[in-house]
């Protein structure tokens, strides 16, 4: 076992997932199994070996620079869970000093 | 299947209409049992078909469609909490697109595990959706809707994706076909995406020749997806009938080891042998490092899924939290509320290896790892013109018996997981069926693998081994 070398809390506050206690206590143990299975990879010789970061790599691809109509400002807000005046409303993000 | 229904369309024998009804009346009387459907858009649906092309190659064929993938105006879940009331889909995806240009109708969304992740459907924060062989058991994931679609007869086919088996298991387990093309053959735009360099789009059918059909429509280039590859798409039914005599099979003797279930390994033994007595040479293989294939999948998806789950923020789309105090607030609360287990286990996974301190040991590893196993189907595809092994080391299980053990679910996609990492095609093709775990007649799927865009050779293949195999299938 890796001694809860994976802070469940913490981590999860990286990638803002507020978890409850109960979460915490279910996915410590269930992370941990996983992180040991993970760490096998500790075995292979990698040295010189280049990464795979896609399987078929193609780089650099561009389609061609032409004009073309966007969706409209309609279709793009109809999802947006709070609006106004055309924006998407969200709570106050500067505060007062 | 497909073929078929085309000649009764052309001789005015049925028509698209018709077609949409049948598959409305047998979901209602059987959809309440295998849940396999989220949502209908049957008004809409018939609309389309009044004025469908049948000139087109699927002309008046309705497709079911996985609900990962826009379609303009529709819903698109992901079997998740997130997207399930407040977001419908602003535009088609590309391979929606491509099925419209084919004259296909894309008819009903399919249920799948939260965001692709899983391998049972159990996943789904929607819905439960039970295996039409057999409804105590699972389906099979993440396009386990799909699956259990075709199987049941409520879909005439259907579109799934696949990022570490998820056509292909379930395919396996409800005893129906399912392809997952080459890393690049099919567009990713209007996917919702899981992990970016392992996710592929692909068919779940009834048949081999209608996994052809539905390729056949939604391959190729699209200035949308970067990924997607500018090479030529071949014409599919060209070599499908063109049987095994001379081709190299191999079998690797990692896939065939130690924990496969022996009703499963005896049905894929047997198709091999019938591929044999068609002409194939079976050559066995090593592919040495396929025992570390579950570990790097499991950094890498993460980590990718990771990053891709960020949009999930509450202020564009989807749910949003009530009374947040702030802006961080919005995010955390709406993430904790909107997404279940699964999902955030991954997240804070691929989180964890992409951190500061820990991406050198995991992730740059892990890619590493990706290398090696992609250099041994490189090897493999030297001696064999394609690889024949199980999808899955078991059939499907009971519903509810792996819930507090996520490690032991992804370890049942042991078979299936490499070749997302490699970037290869592969297929699952029903090869027979066996008692397991105080069950009979549970399907069992032979998979194939072809290197990177052998498309048709794999299709070849699948359709020599289902018409061997296919008699055996009750």
């Amino acid at each position: 076992m890796s001694q809860n070398q994976l802070d469940v809390r913490y981590v999860a506050g990286l990638a803002r997932l507020e978890l409850s206690d109960e979460e915490i206590a279910e996915f410590q143990p269930q992370l941990d199994a996983i992180m040991e299975h993970v760490d096998a990879l500790k075995q292979l010789d990698i040295d010189g070996i280049e990464p795979t970061a896609h399987a078929a790599p193609v780089f650099d691809r561009m389609r061609d620079d032409l004009p073309h109509t966007s969706l409209p400002i309609e279709a793009v807000l109809q999802n947006a869970p709070d609006r106004s005046q055309n924006q998407i409303r969200v709570p106050k993000v500067v505060t007062d000093a | 299947m497909i073929s078929e229904l085309r000649k009764q369309l052309l001789s005015g024998e049925t028509t698209p209409v018709k077609l949409l009804e049948d598959l409305s009346s047998g979901i209602a009387e059987r959809d309440g049992q295998t849940g396999a459907y989220l949502s209908l858009e049957l008004q809409t649906a018939l609309e389309e078909a009044q004025s469908a092309d049948l000139s087109k190659p699927l002309g008046g064929i309705p497709i079911g469609i996985k609900d990962n993938i826009n379609v303009l105006g529709q819903p698109c879940t992901c079997g998740s909490k997130f997207l399930s009331k407040n977001y419908t889909s602003p535009y088609d995806a590309t391979v929606i697109t491509k099925l419209r240009k084919a004259g296909a109708i894309p008819f009903g969304r399919l249920n799948m595990d939260e965001f692709a992740m899983g391998s049972s459907t159990e996943n789904s924060a929607l819905k439960q959706t039970r295996n039409p062989r057999d409804p105590e058991r699972i389906p099979g994931g993440s396009s386990g809707g799909s699956a259990s679609a075709v199987a049941d007869g409520t879909a005439i086919a259907a579109l799934g994706s696949d990022t570490g088996g998820s056509i292909r298991q379930p395919a396996s387990h409800c005893g129906v076909v399912g392809l997952k093309p080459s890393y690049g053959r099919v567009s990713r735009y209007g996917l919702v995406a899981f992990a970016s360099s392992l996710d592929q789009i692909g068919p779940l059918t009834q048949t081999v020749e209608d996994a052809a059909h539905l390729l056949q429509a939604i391959a190729g280039a699209d200035p949308r997806d970067s990924t997607s590859l500018d090479v030529a798409v071949p014409d599919y039914h060209a070599t499908l009938k063109n049987g095994v005599e001379g081709l190299k099979l191999g079998i690797p003797k990692e896939y065939f080891g130690h924990g496969i279930d022996s009703g499963v390994r005896n049905q894929v033994d047997n198709a091999i042998q019938k591929l044999a007595a068609q002409g194939a040479e079976i050559v066995d293989i090593s592919l040495p490092h396929s025992s570390y294939a579950v570990a790097t999948y499991y950094v890498i998806a993460p980590a990718e899924a990771s990053s891709n789950l960020s949009r999930f923020d509450g202020i564009r789309y989807g749910m949003r939290a009530e009374k947040p105090e702030d802006i961080l607030d919005v995010y955390k609360k709406s993430r904790e509320e909107g997404f279940g287990p699964e999902v955030k286990r991954r997240i804070i996974l691929g989180t964890y290896v992409l951190s500061s301190g820990y991406y050198d040991a995991y992730y740059g590893r892990a890619q590493k790892v990706r290398t090696l196993i992609r250099k041994d189907f490189e090897q493999a595809f030297k001696l064999v013109d394609a690889i024949v092994s199980p999808v899955a080391p078991s059939p499907a299980r009971k519903l509810g018996t792996n819930a507090d053990d996520p490690l032991q679910e992804y370890l049942s996609d042991i078979f299936t997981i490499s070749a997302n990492l490699a970037g290869i095609p592969g297929i699952s093709v029903p090869c027979g069926s066996t008692d397991f775990d105080g069950d009979s007649q549970l399907p069992v799927g032979l998979q194939i693998l072809g290197p990177h865009l052998a498309e048709a050779k794999v299709l070849q293949i699948a359709h020599a081994a289902e018409g061997t195999c296919g008699a055996d299938i009750g």
